[in-house]
């Protein structure tokens, strides 16, 4: 084998063994750019080779289902003849290197994987995991984060309307930055990553194409180390003013009948864009690099194929209409350029200055990718979940454990993040974000749309099967609080350095608990995104599978609320009361330890008490639904006090334990599987016989009243100061007062 | 009466406003392009909210000197009803339809959240069914509405009752708490001297449907059908 060559592949990131597939693959050595080409094809980022064998097993048929996996994004029928397209998408590894741009075009590169099906993008999510606050970094990364998902989801008109922010050290030296985007199309008007029909046209649209972000998919499928802050080059800096030209123009053009297929160009580019469109149809492609719009002189047929600039597509119209898009692209400022054809060999060509400069078969190179079934190794879990609780300090004050637990980094409001976020535009913001999950309405429609984002990492590092199951759970019943059936999940699945067996375990059993999840609570995976190597310096992430959901409300005029509505209604809590302590947040934030048994998941209990929870709905019965999950009851019942407009109080009871475990079991404990609601006084009388009838277990635990905050009878607190330690606990933490 | 709603390149409220406009208060609705030199014959126009050329080089500086805007500045200094909305409001400015300026909030962030205005004029055609000092909440999504204008400025606005608009608390009253953006003298919203061309930072048309929790808003709308 040729050294040189060798040592090159070995820097584009590719394997010894890869590099022998590549010679057998062409039968001769390839050239710089066709090295450089399945580098970046070949890439984890790229090609799931690690992951793929995995994710097959997730079940991702249903007959909501329109679009499954394989395409931009998948799509699922609401009814009337309109659907969601939506999916999850990381940008871990340049958020972390420029928070800001990282963050930014996060953002616009999932906004693009929707809008490229013919959908309009209403509403963006955003799945942050930081590391520990009081790390020197945090501040930083959190300011820069949050200001670039607001930059550009703002600018471009899609409100942010829900999420999730977790703070824990595992994450110090590699945050995770997952954003989603849900947007409305009609099913009849769907557009697909396809480069049918031999002649046919294929045109480059958008930005120019710059140096920036060559490689950055490589960079992604690599651990980090002190080195990688001069990575910076290699994250791209995104425009959203263009962008959002482009989603304009693009709509408009899929008003006609002039296209074939159109692919965002997102990771590697020119590159996996074109290769992408031609593999699913099965076709070729001749490009003429001297087309294609550039930002600087000069570029060489690596870079140009290389380049992650962002706000660009690759479309292929029909022969003939060429003109008319073109047209529609310059109304919105945009270059449009034909740079090449479809062809019928099944090659990609690329010709610059009058010559062929690479020549690479396109099938053997996306589908003879490799995969590998990695080998895997459990952890040492009874070591991680060890821990000496019995012997911990028993808190003499519960309340003032209770004010801690609300002003904690996990617990406390989250409005300085989502404030910053414009989550109104477009109005049809029905349920704002704070809540359980958002809640949209459709103009002309009856329907509504729920969405919500979910993930425990703490409960996947200590049990990753179990930790996905919950964190199916757990956004299926959040979408139920706000009175939506959970239709579909996207899922974007964040673990470390696959080649090491801890790591390849846990994504394996993570896959397995999701999959089962998914299965018994009807919610099929349709789309989704994998980030593996997020190690800095060897120490991995708290594998963290997010899942994005979404559901649909018959009628969003009864949706739900998280928040209680008026003193004097009813409390009760749906499920178990009390519950494990294991893995709690509770454990956490009062004795530091992240260990324990992740409580236990019974996913039939699960999905009775959700349908039950939506018949409540239907009948206009309930006032208030809100989880109860990280922190337990007392937080929960802090929550639906807080999230009321003005806050409420609350006056409750639970039985007395004895033994401090029970004690912090029974107000902090996190069993799954339980929902917490207020009904009117007036329906309380048969509430009890209801949820017996329906075989769930339900307490009657006191009522809402104004003023104070009581959990008898451990906690008393006025509302007020409740409210302002968890109000002000964001602004506390980043030391971002006013 | 004909509305028409100007559409520039990054103008995202520009569908809000329309819908609000034809499907919520029923007047015939039409969008006016940027690049177009042509009213329709509109009875009123309104700039709506959004990042207009991308808001680079200083929010709706570029915006003034479309086509459209050759158009809307002969439209008001004939006496025709326009009203700005956020993005519109600072495209006002810089056209020099009113006077002072926004700047960035002096949070140094973007703010998206419910305020309390107090309508202080009735005199102008977006607030005429609109008694004055009557408080309706309305949200804000801006980083630039720092309202400020000089002294002497300040003194002709407060003077001529143009201050339109005003940042208000749960009492009432204009306190620093209640100001969104650090703007001088809570100022929300203010009208020109012939009280035609109105412009305010939140978003009336936010707060005009019940499903989204309120239909305060909507007042402003109708305004225009009173005259």
């Amino acid at each position: 084998m040729n050294k040189e060559l060798l040592k090159q592949a070995l820097e584009f990131g590719l394997s010894k063994e890869e590099l022998q597939r590549i010679l057998e693959i062409l039968g001769r050595e390839p050239n710089f750019l066709e090295l450089g080409i399945f580098s970046v094809m070949w890439s984890e980022h790229c090609s799931y080779k690690s992951s793929r064998i995995h994710l097959k097993t997730l079940p991702t048929d249903g007959s909501q289902v329109v679009q499954g996996p394989g395409e931009n994004a998948g799509i699922v029928d609401i009814g009337d003849g309109w659907g969601l397209a939506f999916k999850m998408e990381s940008h871990n590894h340049p958020s972390y290197i420029e928070p800001y741009q990282g963050a930014a075009t996060g953002v616009g590169g999932i906004l693009r994987d929707v809008f490229t099906m013919g959908a309009r993008p209403i509403a963006n999510l955003n799945s942050l995991r930081f590391g520990a606050v009081d790390h020197p970094k945090t501040p930083f990364l959190v300011h820069g984060v949050v200001a670039g998902i607001a930059g550009y989801g703002n600018c471009m008109g899609i409100p942010t309307v829900a999420g999730e922010v977790f703070f824990d050290s595992s994450f110090n030296g590699n945050i995770l930055v997952n954003a989603m985007t849900v947007g409305l199309i009609r099913l009849d008007r769907i557009f697909k990553g396809k480069a049918e029909g031999v002649g046919n046209p294929v045109l480059y649209v958008g930005s120019k194409t710059g140096r920036d972000g060559i490689h950055g998919a490589t960079m992604a499928s690599g651990e980090f180390d002190e080195s990688s802050e001069e990575k910076r080059p290699t994250v791209q800096v995104g425009d959203p003013f263009t962008e959002k030209l482009l989603l304009e123009a693009c709509l408009e053009v899929m008003k006609h009948d002039y296209l074939v297929g159109i692919q965002d160009m997102g990771a590697a580019g020119l590159t996996s864009s074109s290769f992408e469109m031609a593999s699913r149809a099965g076709s070729g492609i001749e490009m003429d690099l001297d087309k294609i719009p550039v930002r600087e002189e000069g570029m060489s047929a690596y870079e140009m194929m290389l380049s992650e600039s962002q706000e660009r597509m690759l479309l292929v119209a029909k022969r003939g209409c060429e003109a008319k898009v073109i047209e529609i692209f310059q109304k919105w400022d945009l270059d449009a350029v034909v740079v090449g054809r479809v062809s019928e060999d099944g090659w990609m060509r690329l010709k610059k200055d009058g010559e062929i400069v690479g020549e690479l078969p396109i099938e053997p190179l996306v589908e003879a990718a490799p995969r590998y079934d990695r080998p895997r190794k459990a952890p040492d879990l009874q070591k991680r979940r060890s821990f000496t609780g019995r012997t911990l300090d028993f808190p003499q004050d519960w309340n003032k454990v209770l004010l801690k637990m609300v002003g904690s980094p996990n617990l406390c409001s989250r409005k300085w993040v989502y404030r910053q976020y414009d989550h109104m535009v477009m109005t049809n913001t029905v349920l704002l974000p704070g809540g359980d999950a958002a809640v949209l309405r459709i103009k002309g429609l009856k329907q509504g749309v729920a969405v919500t984002s979910d993930c425990n990492s703490r409960y996947c590092y200590l049990d990753p099967y179990l930790g996905a199951m919950h964190a199916v759970a757990e956004a299926a019943r959040n979408l139920v609080c706000a009175g939506a059936r959970p239709l579909a999940v996207t899922d974007c699945l964040n673990f470390g350095n696959p080649e090491k067996p801890e790591i390849m375990w846990e994504f394996a059993e993570a896959v397995r608990g999701l999959g089962e999840a998914c299965r018994a609570l009807k919610t099929p995976v349709v789309s989704g995104n994998v980030s593996l190597y997020n190690d800095t310096n060897g120490v991995s992430i708290f594998p963290t599978p997010t899942i994005g959901m979404v559901g649909v409300l018959d009628d969003v005029e009864r949706h739900g609320r998280s928040g209680f509505q008026q003193s004097g209604d009813v409390v009760y809590i749906l499920g178990e009361i009390g519950g494990g302590i294991g893995a709690s947040e509770y454990l956490s934030v009062i004795h530091q330890e992240t260990a324990g048994h992740v409580p236990a998941l019974d996913l039939a209990k699960e999905k009775a008490l959700q349908d039950f929870v939506l018949g409540l709905h239907a009948q206009g019965l309930l006032q208030s639904a809100h989880d109860v999950s990280d922190g337990g009851l007392a937080v929960a019942l802090a929550e639906s006090c807080l999230t009321a407009e003005p806050p409420l109080g609350v006056e409750v009871r639970v039985p007395e334990g004895e033994a401090y475990f029970q004690i912090a079991e029974l107000l902090f404990g996190e069993a799954a599987s339980r929902i917490l609601v207020s009904v009117k006084a007036s329906e309380a009388a048969n509430f009890g016989q209801l949820a017996a009838a329906a075989g769930i277990s339900c307490t009657r635990l006191g009522a809402v009243a104004s003023k104070r905050f009581q959990v008898a009878p451990w906690i008393d607190l006025p509302i007020a100061e409740v409210h302002g330690v968890w109000n002000s606990g964001f602004e506390r933490i980043l030391k971002t007062e006013e | 009466m004909k509305v028409g709603v100007i559409v520039f390149p990054g103008s995202n409220c520009d569908h809000d406003l329309y819908h609000v406009l034809g499907k919520v208060v029923g007047f015939e609705s039409v969008y006016l392009w940027h690049k177009d030199r042509d009213l329709q014959n509109c009875g009123a126009v309104l700039v709506p909210g959004g990042f207009s050329y991308g808001d680079y080089l200083r929010c709706g500086a570029i915006a003034r000197f479309s086509p459209i805007m050759q158009e809307v500045e002969k439209f008001a200094k004939g006496g025709g009803p326009v009203l700005g909305i956020c993005n519109g409001f600072q495209i006002l400015t810089e056209s020099h339809l009113l006077p002072g300026v926004l700047m960035r909030n002096r949070s140094l962030q973007f703010v998206c959240d419910t305020t309390r205005v107090r309508v202080e004029s009735s005199e102008t055609p977006f607030t005429r069914k609109v008694e004055a000092g009557s408080v309706l909440q309305m949200p804000v999504a801006h980083g630039e509405g720092n309202y400020f204008i000089d002294e002497e400025g300040l003194k002709r606005l407060e003077g001529e009752d143009r201050v339109v608009f005003r940042y208000v608390d749960e009492h009432g009253h204009t306190s620093d708490h209640a100001n969104p953006n650090g703007s001088l003298g809570n100022i929300a919203g203010i009208c020109n001297a012939a009280r035609n061309v109105v412009a305010l930072m939140p978003h009336p048309e936010r707060v005009s449907e019940k499903i989204l929790g309120s239909a305060e808003g909507k007042i402003i709308f109708e305004s225009l059908l009173a005259g």
